[in-house]
């Protein structure tokens, strides 16, 4: 006879003593598991609405300045500070770890503040301001000491322009920075005078942005519904976009150079390649109000986007529809926004004055954890995703409670957008087949592209 | 009390055993598993890697190299380099042997049809071909993932082996406690308790604890295994079943008018009114439910976290005596006094499925963990097997009196208790066999219950004198996984099984034949699905067409009164306001009826007779 019978010993199953581990085996065997697509789906659902339970995107509203923010800008060498200007031309510096201002200039210009920007560049803490008062202007917080509290400092630098400006950014590697105003112009900060204009035809440029990796190309959009593309090494324009409605703001892409997105007046936010502009790439379509501002997050794989409707936007860029929708009661129309270096908050500024902290995702929780916890958390995401489909995980995940106005707004403009839809169809029906090809949304938007 | 002085002497009796027999059993076990180990490597001889014993077993199918593979493992190949660099020869890629695991690991496939050749993406869109390419590859790799983690598994399965002219259903107890360790000798023993009997008796779910109950009201539970008993208590009633709920904190038990529910201290928690004279309970782990039938022939789910009925159904063949809950999908089974066997689920009032199993009363039913295989015994004295996936029928046994309780363990052994006796058989679901592997005989006893220990190679019987357990080599599942049961359960491990396991419960919903369903994509488009209901519509018109279910008025809907549309919207213009519009309805309508009185017959005045005075022309005008 040979006889086997199962007999564990209790000692390999048990701790020896209260400081080791319990020893816990695993078996994987299907048959030892049963229902698990049942209780998977049960633990998804369980994590949606554990999500959204978490859901508090609101860290802090920094108060100060005394009139609405118009410009915000970041330092990609510094993840604490960041420096607004608002409507009475003062502009200020906050830090956000401690929440509070650290450099103030009350009276920086005269006039609304239209722009900052800060100097590439880790050794110096300098930054460039334009306002409505002709004068670009450079700060340092090192450089020029505070005399007093609610004494402007001193300026390291001032340029005078012909015109009120309406934008500035600073090109990445060479001390050269672009102003807008009826026209782009060069600056080298060495120098007086603006060492190029460049222009095709625009009224008034609204934006102007350098591409930070592509460092010789220059986007600017215009009240005449134009983006234009400059070459900073042959100071010529490269291509012009013209689209129905006129472009509020233009961000490019950190990680992709040749991809950028503009906040459009229609209340979409397009993404475009540079190099093959006759369609957008994405339409994002959410915002039921013009878009004012438009970030990429580090990454580049996410948006953020600030809109006359009081909202904000967050966005994965190969989607159209909005991923989370931040607002609150006080938040009046949004006319700045940033997301941060750290791809964690999402700052903005909005005309009631205030600058706000928020979480990019909105159930994230910062703070060292355990790996227990971010193994929970890793799997909890990944159940999310292979469960988004399912309709009650997708309803939990999607539903929120967004302001009445912009629900009212939102319902109607979808209605109109149906009717016009609807009517393009009936006069589709009653007109020869070729007479009315139908148009991808990727190019409704756009009038015409040329280059040079 | 009784139990304990019984354990008492029980484990006295088995307390002599020398640990030397354990350690020479032991020693042939390993001499045995390296044997085996060597035969297997000689088999597969230019295999490098050390390979799960189940999947060494078979032969290779398949030795043809496939590029597309070893482009595909990039990520297992790295993953386990330094275990191929310490294997001592390498005559093979380490891709290769995982394809070869991937195509043999059919247990942890789930269905799923691992990729033969590079065939062309089947989805059209550009976007998607690949995220489905990639969702592929990780779902291969895990499949060879978890057949590799099987290494990893300590234990193997207890075995018995007849040799010579010996067969193994003529081995004794004794003779087997005499070759076992003493830690498995000891899990023999009879319980002598003739007062309060036929006993019935069930375990929890890692085997750890045992419940019995005594027909005359006797109650007790126990670790059956260190012989230290839980609590003993007399209920004064007749009790029917017994059964633990989530864990050894709860029981619940089927007395005479209700059920109940007692806690590990034997103290009353609930009393379950809405099961009216219980004979039979079930209990749904993962959806908290505990069903019952009884008198009254209903099936009632109650959930014992809320104590919300979630069901109540009424099969209507008079009182059930058998009922048991499919492991694998949940669905409750109820065996019927006609033969039938019903499955159900809470939130549906017609059975899933009616099977007619038997010519006479079912009497005892198993269903193996798989949810492939159930075992009916009826009183027409059969044994049968079925697969009840597709609700054929696959081999019978022939008992000399009807099986009274059958069960089968968590490795497929099928045990069955009729009049005095045990029987065991080995392979008896997939295959037809002849003999058993089993068998023990009681006299002058009837065997009422019994049930495998989970976990153990031990099986567990109750009859008319007591309880037994007796040692059935290769009956548990040896690895159990600590996150699904675990016999060495702390207290605190315990507390966060019940937290996990509470915030996991299923909704009642959730059960169906296949468990699967959630989260599937039914491939049809709206307008296939619209197209298919006007299919069936059509087609069940038809079909009542050619039986004459209609006649011809039925059909038409023809009423026959004075309603019209122009009527209608006459009516519903009634205002002071006389539009243009309404003028020339009204105009119409009037022109209408005119023209139908003048189409009228006149009526002659001799016809009219003598009821002329009552007669008026009809009024002509509005």
């Amino acid at each position: 006879m040979k006889v086997k019978a199962l007999s564990r010993s209790t000692a390999e199953y048990t701790r020896e003593t209260k400081s080791d581990i319990q020893r816990m085996p695993r078996n994987v065997n299907p048959e030892l598991h049963p229902l698990e697509r049942a209780r998977e789906y049960k633990r998804a659902l369980n994590s949606a609405k554990l999500e959204r339970m978490f859901a508090k995107p609101f860290i802090a509203s920094l108060s100060g300045h005394i009139d609405g923010i118009y410009a915000m800008s970041k330092n990609p060498w510094d993840l604490d500070s960041i420096v607004t200007g608002s409507g009475d031309g003062e502009l200020r510096m906050w830090s956000l770890s401690s929440q509070q201002t650290i450099w103030r200039a009350p009276e920086a210009h005269r006039g609304i503040v239209k722009g900052v920007c800060s100097v590439p560049g880790g050794s110096s803490d300098r930054f460039l301001s334009v306002g409505t008062d002709r004068l670009a202007k450079v700060w340092s917080r090192s450089e020029s000491a505070i005399a007093a509290d609610g004494v402007t400092p001193e300026t390291v630098a001032t340029y005078t322009g012909k015109h009120a400006f309406n934008g500035i950014d600073h090109h990445r590697t060479r001390p050269l920075f672009a102003t807008c105003s009826s026209l782009i112009e060069v600056w080298d900060v060495d120098r007086s005078e603006p060492i190029a204009n460049l222009s095709w035809g625009a009224d008034t440029i609204n934006a102007v942005r350098m591409n930070q990796t592509e460092v010789n190309v220059l986007a600017s959009c215009g009240t005449d519904r134009s983006i234009i593309l400059y070459d900073l090494r042959t100071s010529s324009p490269l291509s012009k976009l013209v689209m129905t409605l006129s472009t509020n703001a233009i961000a490019w892409n950190p990680m992709e150079a040749f991809m950028f997105a503009t906040a459009n007046e229609d209340h979409n936010v397009y993404i475009f390649d540079m190099r093959r502009m006759d369609h957008a790439v994405n339409v994002l379509r959410n915002h039921v109000s013009a878009v004012m501002d438009v970030d990429y997050s580090p990454t580049g794989q996410e948006l953020v986007s600030g809109s006359y409707d009081r909202t904000i936007r967050l966005w994965d860029v190969n989607r159209a529809q909005s991923r989370d929708i931040y607002h609150t009661k006080r938040m009046q129309r949004v006319f700045c926004v940033k997301y941060t270096q750290d791809n964690n908050y999402v700052l903005s500024g909005s005309d009631d004055s205030n600058l706000r902290l928020w979480r990019a995702r909105a159930s994230e929780r910062m703070g060292a954890k355990s790996n227990r916890q971010r193994a929970s958390v890793e799997y909890a995401e990944k159940l999310k995703d292979r469960y988004k489909f399912v309709p009650e995980v997708q309803k939990v995940l999607r539903q929120r409670n967004i302001p009445a106005s912009v629900k009212k707004a939102s319902q109607t403009k979808q209605i109109m957008l149906q009717s016009r839809k609807r009517k393009e169809e009936n006069e589709r029906k009653h007109a020869k087949s070729e007479a009315k090809p139908r148009v991808p949304e990727r190019r409704k938007a756009i009038l015409g592209v040329t280059s040079r | 009390m009784v139990i304990a002085e019984r354990l008492e002497q029980a484990e006295a009796r088995f307390a002599g055993g020398a640990f030397a027999k354990g350690t020479i059993s032991r020693d042939g076990i390993l001499d045995h598993m390296e044997a085996s180990e060597m035969h297997s490597n000689s088999s597969e001889g230019e295999e490098s890697e050390p390979l799960p014993r189940s999947l060494r077993e078979k032969p290779a199918k398949s030795d043809r190299t496939d590029k597309k593979y070893v482009k595909n493992d990039k990520r297992t190949k790295a993953k386990n380099g330094d275990q191929s660099l310490d294997a001592k020869k390498k005559t093979k890629e380490p891709d290769e042997i995982s394809k070869r695991v991937l195509s043999r690991s059919e247990k942890y496939q789930r269905g799923f049809k691992p990729q033969k050749d590079e065939e062309p993406g089947k989805v059209r869109s550009k976007k998607s071909q690949p995220k489905l390419d990639h969702a592929r590859k990780r779902r291969e790799a895990a499949i060879v993932d978890a057949a590799r983690s099987e290494v990893l598994l300590a234990e193997s399965a207890g075995f018995l082996e007849a040799e010579g002219m010996e067969r193994t259903y003529r081995f004794t107890q004794k003779q087997l406690a005499e070759n076992l360790d003493i830690s498995s000798a000891g899990k023999i023993f009879d319980l002598k308790l003739n007062e309060f009997g036929p006993y019935v008796l069930d375990y929890t779910a890692n085997g750890k604890y045992m419940l019995v109950g005594g027909r005359k009201g006797h109650l007790a539970t126990m670790d059956w295994r260190s012989g230290k008993l839980g609590c003993e208590f007399h209920v004064r009633e007749t009790i029917r079943d017994v059964s633990w709920l989530h864990n050894e904190g709860l029981f619940a038990v089927a007395q005479k008018k209700f059920a109940y529910i007692y806690d590990s201290t034997g103290a009353e928690v609930h009393c379950l009114q809405k099961h009216v004279e219980p004979t039979k309970l079930g209990f749904l782990p993962y959806h908290f439910l505990l069903a019952s039938t009884g008198m009254t022939g209903s099936l009632v789910y109650q959930d014992v976290t809320e104590g919300k009925v979630a069901g109540e159904h009424r099969p209507g063949y008079g009182q059930c005596h058998v009922l048991k809950v499919n492991p694998y999908n949940a669905v409750v089974h109820m065996g019927h006094g006609n033969g039938t066997v019903t499955m159900w689920s809470p939130k549906q009032s017609q059975p899933l499925a009616k099977m007619l199993c038997h010519k006479g009363p079912v009497q005892a039913m198993a269903i193996d963990h798989s949810g492939t295989y159930m075992a009916t015994s009826g009183l027409d004295g059969r044994l049968k097997v079925w697969d009840i996936r597709n609700f054929k029928s696959l081999h019978e046994y022939i008992t000399m009196r009807p099986a009274q309780s059958i069960d089968i363990s968590q490795r497929g052994l099928l045990a069955a208790g009729w009049g005095p006796n045990v029987s065991v058989w080995k392979d008896a679901l997939a295959t037809q066999v002849y003999e058993p592997y089993m068998k023990r005989l009681l006299p002058s006893t009837t065997i009422s219950d019994l049930h495998f220990v989970p976990y153990d190679d031990v099986l567990g019987y109750a009859h008319s004198n007591g309880i037994s357990s007796i040692v059935v080599p290769g009956a548990g599942e040896p690895n159990f996984d600590a996150y699904v049961a675990n016999p060495y359960q702390t207290k605190k491990q315990r507390q966060e099984q019940e937290v996990k396991g509470l915030l996991d419960k299923l909704a009642p919903e959730t059960i169906q034949l296949d468990p699967n369903f959630i989260g599937k994509l039914d491939p049809r488009t709206q307008t296939q699905l619209a197209r298919e209901q006007l299919e069936r519509e059509r087609a069940a018109y038809l079909q009542n067409k050619a039986e004459g279910k209609y006649l011809d008025n039925e059909v038409k809907n023809k009423m026959k009164g004075r309603n019209s549309t122009a009527k209608r919207y006459a009516r519903k213009r009634q205002s002071n306001v006389m539009d243009l519009k309404k003028l020339q309805e009204m105009e119409r309508m009037e022109r209408e009826l005119q023209e139908k009185e003048a189409k009228r017959r006149k009526v002659p005045e001799e016809e009219k007779g003598a009821l002329n005075k009552f007669y008026t022309e009809k009024r002509q005008t509005r």
